[in-house]
């Protein structure tokens, strides 16, 4: 039930985004969805793409430092308090977030939220002891 | 104790007659073998009948690293390339690396000096030496190796890095002797308390520290985390590599210089006069039994002092001071002298760090600053803000615990590094010139 999320080290210098973007576009990749943590010094471009295995070949081959990650997707009634309830439902069970971020599509009714545990298989069962539906990755990937 | 108790403790008269004796005949091999020696004396004037005395040796030009640069790779050979069983090169900080090599007879030499020093710093047949210098085209490995088994001691031919397991084999293979520079052994051990190692359980018996240059202070905490007798040993590739001059464990006052092999002096840099017994300059080496590239009056740019005084050791060669430093390396950072070599070595002991760094030194307000940029390879990458953050943050920690000097770590990406053939440039001074 995981999803795979690539990680991208991104010096804050001019220009690297767009490199980054353009080497995937000129691959022929789609981004679905995609999230940056930033310092100072650099950052962390975090994707989640049509193509995982390929996206990390290009990245790796024009130099990148490039790491594959595994992230949980999981569907959230597009309400108030919606996101609200599940990250209560997650403490309660004590499962930790190290990041989190919005998935652009929809699935049906409900908006989808990408998280990184520190444990993943505990938030897994804890997820699905609380009756959350998880989205595997091959339905995120192609969305 | 001694390991050639008859060439170490030679009377001075009879060591300096071995001197002059040695140094005429390498005088000669030079003229008649190498063209750049053949040149230089044929237009100072001069020739092994110029040599009289030892101090006739002040009248010969000096050679400098540049010329070696310029003679790259092997014009100053002094022998056929058949007759050189060995190359080394030592990294420039600029250009292409100094490259020499030793015939048969010279690596027999350097492996007696090396297992004579080793002897002087305590160490006998039966102890176990954990060798971290670097073995390859560097010097350190392969001298300290060569000098161990001279000796008849078991050599554990580590080399440098993966300091987990160097703790590991040090541990397991009841290791006695460390050879290393200081600020690995530093780190080392700093590394091993927090696998809930401590270095004082181990059986190291004596560190042999050299490759940069150290404080007393430095000594002290080494000799207490680590508790062993920590040795200062001194060495250059151009001369030979490490073992060119060691501190004696009985009195740690000064290295001893080999001098039945080398004539040290000391000069003024700036107008080449040689200086007293005593007074601080540059330290000028002559290597008198070399023969795959002697070199006449090398400048080392080692900043030391000599003295002749008899030593409680009983062996009577000279003893040099502890480098002050090299003079075109060193750093001055708000006061504190900082070795690109000490910075080096503490990164180089961080698990996943790649030998791609670079300083960048600045002045902001008539303060220095210093920024350590570091590659982030995929070893040391997260994809979590506050693992690389705390990665930075330990690097500055260990530069200002064990240099004393406060800087910055910059993360950057990987081959953002300016790569340039031969060794790559570690140091930009942006400060404005005095």
């Amino acid at each position: 039930m995981h999803v795979e999320q690539i990680s991208i080290f991104i010096e804050n210098k001019f220009g690297r985004l767009a490199e980054v973007t353009r080497i995937l576009g000129d691959a022929g990749i789609n981004i679905r969805t995609l999230s940056l943590a930033d310092t100072s010094d650099f950052g962390i471009l975090r994707l989640i793409v049509n193509d995982t295995e390929k996206a990390k070949l290009v990245l790796k081959e024009k130099g990148f430092t490039v790491s594959k990650t595994d992230v949980v997707a999981v569907e959230i009634p597009d309400r108030p308090g919606g996101l609200a309830d599940i990250l209560q439902a997650l403490d309660k069970d004590g499962i930790n977030v190290e990041y989190m971020y919005a998935f652009v599509e929809r699935c049906g009714e409900n908006a989808v939220m990408i998280f990184r545990f520190d444990e993943t298989e505990k938030a897994l069962s804890a997820l699905a002891g609380n009756g959350f539906t998880v989205l595997p990755g091959e339905r995120l990937y192609s969305m | 104790m001694y390991f050639n108790e008859e060439f170490e403790t030679l009377p001075r008269e009879a060591l300096e007659a071995l001197q002059l004796k040695r140094l005429k005949s390498m005088v000669a091999r030079v003229q008649e073998n190498v063209p750049f020696y053949r040149e230089s004396l044929a237009k100072a004037g001069l020739t092994a009948d110029s040599i009289k005395s030892l101090q006739d040796l002040r009248r010969f030009p000096f050679t400098y690293k540049q010329d070696m640069r310029d003679s790259y790779p092997y014009r100053l050979f002094a022998v056929p390339m058949e007759d050189i069983v060995r190359i080394h090169a030592s990294s420039g900080t600029t250009g292409k690396p100094t490259v020499v090599g030793y015939t048969q007879k010279d690596i027999d030499t350097w492996s007696e000096l090396m297992a004579r020093s080793f002897v002087a710093a305590g160490v006998h047949k039966g102890d176990i030496i954990h060798n971290s210098y670097g073995y390859g085209l560097f010097t350190g490995g392969l001298g300290a190796h060569y000098g161990a088994e001279k000796l008849g001691a078991s050599v554990i031919p580590m080399s440098g890095g993966n300091t987990k397991k160097q703790i590991m084999i040090m541990q397991d293979f009841g290791s006695t002797v460390l050879t290393c520079t200081p600020s690995y052994s530093l780190f080392m051990a700093e590394a091993a308390r927090e696998e809930g190692i401590d270095f004082r359980d181990l059986k190291l018996r004596v560190g042999i520290f050299g490759a940069e240059p150290w404080s007393e202070a430095m000594r002290a905490d080494i000799e207490g985390k680590l508790n062993l007798s920590a040795v200062d040993i001194y060495g250059l590739s151009e001369i030979m590599g490490p073992g060119v001059a060691i501190e004696c464990c009985e009195a740690k006052k000064g290295l001893h210089i080999w001098e039945d092999h080398f004539i040290p002096e000391i000069i003024n840099p700036e107008t080449g006069e040689v200086l007293p017994a005593g007074e601080k300059g540059e330290l000028v080496i002559t290597t008198i039994t070399k023969e795959g590239i002697p070199l006449l009056r090398y400048r080392t740019r080692d900043i030391t002092s000599l003295t002749y005084e008899p030593c409680a050791c009983g062996r009577t060669h000279a003893r040099i001071a502890r480098m002050s430093g090299r003079s075109d390396d060193m750093l001055i950072i708000r006061g504190v002298n900082v070795f690109p070599s000490q910075i080096e070595s503490i990164l180089m002991g961080v698990e996943g760090v790649e030998p791609h760094y670079v300083l960048i030194v600045e002045r902001k307000d008539n303060l220095d600053t210093l920024e350590v940029q570091v590659e982030v390879g995929e070893d040391l990458f997260s994809d979590e803000v506050k693992h690389l953050q705390a990665l930075s943050a330990r690097i500055e920690k260990q530069i200002k615990e064990m240099l004393g000097v406060t800087c910055r770590v910059r993360l950057v990406e990987p081959k953002s590094i300016t790569r340039s053939e031969g060794k790559a440039k570690r140091v930009i001074d942006n400060r404005p010139k005095a």
